[in-house]
C-alpha cells in the first residue's frame, strides 16, 4: 500500500496496516468481499486531483466567467432578490459551531441551532402575524407546494386552485407536488368562482407582477366554501403591508431569500412556512419548542414528531427531513438585525424607488405601465420593441434588465427595483430605454 | 450562558443592527390605508448585542468541527475549510438564477461538469442536481418511476416495496406519490430476505426501493438475484444512495443492476450539514428514465451550456436550479480527491467502521457479526440486562466529549447504537472513542445510575420531551416576555 496523501485522510499506512492487523484481514480489498466480483475494481474516469491552490485558481476563473452583479445594475427579481444583507449575517452563520452540526436530534449539545430555530419561528409569526412557524422547507415553491398538500390533508378534499398571477414557476412546483399524489390543480382567473369541493386557493402578494391584490375578495371566496385560503408573500413587503395573519391566511409561505440569503444562481434559499395554530399537527417540517430540563432550566427539543418521517413513515405529513436549518439562521439573525425600523425603511425605499423607476419610464414614448393597480417593487412594462432586444442593449451597457414575460403579456418586461438600486442607475435604466 | 434569555430580553426600543442609504430619489404618494400594515413589532437590538447573543448560542452546539460525530447513516465527515469559501465568489454569490444564459455560463458549466461526474461515480447515463436534500430526490425518483409505467400503460404498478430497514424518508415519499408500500423483511444474516421478496414482487409493483449498503451497514451480497427478480417481474430498482461513501471510487451502483439512485451531497460528498441543511440529493439515473427527469438539467450544444428540460419530464420540483451553494463545494471535493482520492475514502471509512466493529464486539453485541461497510451497528442487548438502554449510553457519551452515535435506528435492531466513524477520523481518534465505549459498558455494570442520569455536563441536561408536545410552546410573545420582566 502506498495510499494517495490528502488533507482530509489522516489515517497514515502504518495506521491502516495496524487497523488491518487488529481486524484479522490482509487487505481492504477483503473487506469488500460481499461485493460480486465482477463489480469491484472500477475504472473511474474522472479528472486528477488538484491541490487547493490549484483548485482555488479554476473555480475563480470560473465564477469570473459568470457576469456578476456586483459589477452591474440589476432590475431582474421574479421570485429571486436583491438586498442589502448585513455583514453579521454571514460571520454567524460561518460560525463552524452552527454550520458543521448536524440536525439537532442530541438536543443537550444542540441548543445554539435548537434555541435559533425557536428564534426564526418567533420572528416568523412576529412578521406575518401568523401563530405557528416551522423550522422552514427548501425554498419558497415548495412550501407553496407543500401547502397546498397539507390543506388537502386537511380539509379531506382533492382539488387544489391556484390564482393565475402567482408565479408561473411556483404554479408548475405545485403541479408537481399535488399531481404526484394523485390530487387535482386548476389555474383560475380572478372572476372565476369556487366551489366547495375545493381544498384551498392559493394567492400570491403581491402577484408575479407585483401589483397588490383584492386579498379581501379572495379570502371570501374561499370563507364561502369553507376552503383554506393560503397566501404566498414577500418578506419584504411586510415592513409595509398588510401581514397575512391579519387578512385571514390559514397558510402563508414565502421565499425566504429576500431575508439575508444571496443569490447565489438560486439556492440554497428557505422556505418560509407559517400557519394557524389550529392546524400545526398537519403542518410539514421540523417545529421546535420550548420545555425544561432535569433541573427545571429552559432549553428546547425537535417537538410533535408524529408528524414527521423518521417516527410516522408513510403516515407522514411529508417525507421532508434536512431542509434549509442555516438558512433559517441567516434569516433569523436578519431580522433581528434590521429589527423593526429596518424592516420598515427597507421596505419604503423599495416602494418609492421602484415607484420613481416606473413613473419615469411610463413617461417615455412607446412604453406603458401595464397595470393601473397598487404595487411594491415590482411592475410590468409595455416595451416599445422585444423585450429580449432591450435587455440586449442594457447588456452592453452593464445593466441585467427585467424578466422578459412576452410569452405572457405583449412585450412584457417584469422590473424590479430594491434598496440597493441607487438613482443614479434607474436614471441610466431610463436613458438607456429612451434610446432604445 | 449563564443565564438563558431570548432576543426580546435584550430588544430595546430605539436600538438598530443596522444602516442604511437615505431616499434619494422624489417621494411617492402611499398605496391606500387599507393595503398598509398598522404596526410591526420585531426585536430592536445592537449589531454588538447581535453578535454576542448568537455567539453564545453557538457555543452550546456541538459540530463536526468540535470532534468525533459518529452519527451513523449521517455521514459527518470533516468539511474542507476553502470548500464554504466557493459560494461567496461574487462569480457565485452574486449571479441571479433567470439572468440571460450567456452571462451564466460558468455556473452551468459547474453544474454541467458535476452532472458528469456523479453519472461517472454512480454508472448511470443522466443526472438531475437540482433536488435540494435527500428526500427531494427520492421524492423526483419516484415520481419519475411512477411517469415511466404509466407511459408504458402499465398502470396498476401502485405498490412500492421498501425493507423493514430503510430509512423513514422512502415510504413516506411512496405516500407522497400515490404509492401503497409494501415491505420485505430482512433475513437472520441481515439481508433481504429472499422469500419474502419474492411473494411481494409482482406485476402490481413499481419498484423495490433499496438502501445499499443497507442501514445495517452491510453490503447484501444478492443484489445481483435481488436485481434480476425485480426486473423479470417488470419492477425498477431504485437506491437510496445515502451510503454511498462506503463505495465510491470502488463500485458503480449501475453496475450492480440498479436503474436509479440517489445520492446525498452533504453526507459523501463532504458538504457541510448545517444544523439541518442546506444539502443536496441529485437523482442519477439509467437510460430508460432519463426522459423523466425533474426539469430543468443542463446540457452543452456546440460549447454553450443551456437549461432545458427533459422530454417527459416529470416537471419543476424547486423554484430555481437546486441548492448551488451547495453543488459548487461538491463539485470542488471531487475535484480536489479524483477518482484515486474517492477510492481511498471509500477504503478508509469501511477500513476505520471494522476496526471499531472489531474493537467493541467483546463489550457490545453485534447483532449481525459479519464484515462491515462504512458503519457498524451495535445493540444495548447486553447492557439492557441491566437496565442501561441505547439512550443512556448515547447521552453518557457526552459527558465523555463526544457526539454520540445514531440510536434506535435502524427500527428492526431492538435498542440500535449505529456508528459511522467515516474516513475523516484518525486511529488516534477512534481509539479513544473505542476507549471511551468500554469504560461505559464497565459503567454500565457497576454504577448504571451514572449513565441513566446522563448528561452531566452539557450546557443542558435531558430535556422534558414530552412536556414540550403536551403543551407545545413553539415561539416567544412580546407581552408574555414584559410580564416576566
Amino acid at each position: 500500500m502506498n495510499s494517495m496523501l490528502s488533507p482530509y485522510l489522516p489515517n497514515t499506512d502504518a495506521d491502516r496496516r495496524a487497523m488491518l492487523r487488529e481486524i484479522g484481514a490482509t487487505s481492504v480489498d477483503e473487506l469488500f468481499q460481499d461485493v460480486p466480483e465482477k463489480c469491484r475494481h472500477t475504472q473511474f474516469s474522472l479528472p486528477a486531483p488538484l491541490s487547493e491552490l490549484e483548485l482555488r485558481e479554476e473555480l475563480r476563473h470560473l465564477a469570473e466567467s459568470n457576469t456578476n452583479l456586483e459589477d452591474y445594475a440589476c432590475f431582474l427579481g421574479a421570485g429571486s432578490y436583491r438586498h442589502f444583507i448585513p455583514s453579521v449575517v454571514d460571520h454567524i452563520i460561518g460560525r463552524s459551531e452552527f454550520y458543521t452540526a448536524y440536525t439537532p436530534y442530541q438536543a443537550e449539545v444542540s441548543q445554539g441551532t435548537l434555541q435559533s430555530i425557536y428564534e426564526y419561528q418567533s420572528l416568523v409569526c412576529q412578521l406575518t402575524g401568523m401563530e405557528v412557524s416551522n423550522a422552514g422547507m427548501y425554498d419558497g415553491s415548495t412550501a407553496a407546494a407543500e401547502a397546498a398538500v397539507m390543506a388537502c390533508i386537511i380539509s379531506k378534499r382533492d382539488k387544489v386552485a391556484v390564482l393565475n398571477t402567482v408565479n408561473p414557476i411556483y404554479r408548475e412546483v405545485i403541479g408537481t407536488y399535488v399531481e404526484g399524489r394523485d390530487l387535482a390543480v386548476e389555474t383560475i382567473g380572478p372572476d372565476a368562482s369556487l366551489s366547495a369541493d375545493y381544498a384551498c386557493l392559493i394567492v400570491q402578494q403581491p402577484n408575479f407582477f407585483g401589483c397588490l391584490e383584492k386579498i379581501e375578495m379572495y379570502v371570501q371566496k374561499v370563507r364561502d366554501v369553507g376552503a383554506l385560503f393560503i397566501s404566498i408573500f414577500d418578506p419584504i413587503s411586510l415592513g409595509m403591508f398588510r401581514p397575512p395573519g391579519d387578512y385571514g391566511a390559514d397558510i402563508a409561505v414565502a421565499e425566504g431569500q429576500p431575508l439575508g440569503i444571496p443569490l447565489c444562481f438560486g439556492g440554497p434559499y428557505l422556505g418560509v412556512f407559517a400557519c394557524r395554530k389550529e392546524y400545526v399537527r398537519y403542518m410539514p417540517g421540523r417545529l421546535v419548542g420550548k420545555t425544561v430540563d432535569v433541573e427545571g432550566r429552559p432549553g428546547y427539543v425537535m417537538t410533535m414528531v408524529t408528524r414527521e418521517q423518521y417516527i410516522r413513515r408513510e403516515k407522514a405529513i411529508s417525507n421532508i427531513c434536512t431542509s434549509e436549518a442555516l438558512m433559517a439562521l441567516a434569516a433569523g439573525v436578519y431580522l433581528a438585525a434590521v429589527g423593526k425600523r429596518g424592516l420598515r425603511r427597507v421596505a419604503e425605499l423599495c416602494y418609492h424607488k421602484a415607484h420613481y423607476a416606473a413613473r419615469a419610464i411610463s413617461k417615455l414614448k412607446g412604453y406603458s405601465l401595464v397595470f393601473e393597480r397598487p404595487f411594491f417593487k415590482e411592475f410590468v412594462i409595455n416595451c416599445p420593441l422585444a423585450p429580449s432586444k432591450i435587455n440586449e442593449v442594457l447588456l452592453h451597457e452593464r445593466i441585467i434588465g427585467g424578466l422578459d414575460i412576452s410569452h405572457m403579456i405583449d412585450n412584457g418586461m417584469l422590473l424590479c427595483v430594491t434598496e440597493v438600486n441607487t438613482k443614479e442607475e434607474i436614471d441610466r435604466l431610463v436613458e438607456i430605454l429612451a434610446a432604445s | 450562558m449563564s443565564k438563558h434569555y431570548l432576543l426580546p430580553d435584550i430588544s430595546k426600543p430605539g436600538k438598530i443592527g443596522y444602516s442604511l442609504p437615505e431616499l434619494d430619489v422624489p417621494p411617492s404618494e402611499l398605496p391606500p390605508e387599507n393595503l398598509l400594515r398598522k404596526e410591526l413589532e420585531l426585536p430592536e437590538v445592537s449589531e454588538c448585542e447581535l453578535v454576542r447573543y448568537f455567539t453564545a448560542l453557538s457555543k452550546m452546539n456541538y459540530g463536526v468541527d468540535t470532534g468525533f460525530y459518529p452519527l451513523g447513516s449521517c455521514t459527518m465527515k470533516y468539511n474542507p475549510k476553502w470548500h464554504e469559501d466557493i459560494p461567496s465568489l461574487p462569480g457565485f454569490a452574486s449571479v441571479h438564477p433567470l439572468q440571460p444564459e450567456e452571462t451564466v455560463q460558468g455556473a452551468l458549466r459547474l453544474m454541467f461538469e458535476l452532472q458528469e461526474y456523479l453519472a461517472e461515480i454512480t454508472g448511470m447515463d443522466a443526472v438531475n442536481v437540482i433536488p435540494m436534500a435527500g428526500a427531494h430526490g427520492e421524492l423526483a425518483s419516484q415520481l419519475m418511476m411512477k411517469a415511466y409505467h404509466q407511459e408504458r400503460g402499465d398502470r396498476d404498478r401502485r405498490k412500492v416495496l421498501l425493507t423493514d430497514s430503510s430509512h423513514g424518508t422512502n415510504p413516506a415519499t411512496s405516500s407522497m406519490c400515490g404509492f401503497e408500500i409494501g415491505v420485505v423483511s430482512t433475513d437472520s444474516e441481515g439481508n433481504v430476505d429472499m422469500k419474502s421478496l419474492n411473494t411481494l414482487m409482482n406485476d402490481k409493483v413499481a419498484a423495490l426501493t433499496l438502501t445499499l449498503p443497507t442501514t445495517l451497514g452491510l453490503f447484501d451480497p444478492h443484489i445481483t438475484e435481488i436485481s434480476e427478480l425485480v426486473h423479470e417481474r417488470g419492477g425498477l430498482l431504485w437506491c437510496d444512495g445515502a451510503n454511498l461513501n462506503s463505495l465510491i471510487g470502488y463500485v458503480k451502483f449501475g453496475d450492480l443492476g440498479f436503474d436509479c439512485v440517489t445520492v446525498n451531497l452533504h453526507k459523501t460528498f463532504s458538504t457541510p450539514h448545517g444544523g439541518g441543511g442546506p444539502g443536496a440529493g441529485p437523482v442519477c439515473t439509467k437510460q430508460k428514465l432519463v426522459e423523466f427527469l425533474p426539469a430543468p438539467l443542463v446540457t452543452k450544444e456546440c460549447g454553450r451550456y443551456k437549461l432545458v428540460a427533459p422530454a417527459k419530464s416529470i416537471g419543476r420540483i424547486g423554484g430555481f436550479y437546486g441548492n448551488f451553494g451547495v453543488l459548487a463545494k461538491a463539485y470542488a471535493y471531487i475535484r480536489s480527491l479524483g477518482a484515486e482520492g474517492l477510492k481511498q475514502v471509500a477504503q478508509d471509512a469501511v477500513l476505520n467502521a471494522n476496526y471499531i466493529k472489531e474493537k467493541l464486539k467483546a463489550h457490545y453485541h453485534l447483532p449481525y457479526d459479519r464484515t462491515c461497510m462504512h458503519e457498524v451497528v451495535f445493540s444495548h442487548k447486553r447492557q439492557a440486562a441491566k437496565g442501561v438502554h441505547a439512550m443512556d449510553i448515547a447521552k453518557r457519551l457526552l459527558d465523555y466529549g463526544l457526539h454520540p452515535s445514531t440510536v434506535h435506528f435502524p427500527l428492526i435492531v431492538d435498542g440500535a447504537l449505529m456508528i459511522e466513524p467515516t474516513e475523516t477520523e484518525s486511529k488516534a481518534t477512534l481509539d479513544e472513542f473505542i476507549q471511551a465505549m468500554i469504560e461505559i459498558a464497565k459503567e454500565a455494570e457497576t454504577n448504571p445510575d451514572i449513565l441513566h442520569s446522563a448528561p452531566h455536563n452539557t450546557p443542558v441536561r435531558r430535556l422534558d420531551s414530552a412536556r414540550a408536545a403536551r403543551q407545545p410552546d413553539l415561539r416567544w410573545e412580546i407581552s408574555e416576555t414584559k410580564i416576566e420582566q
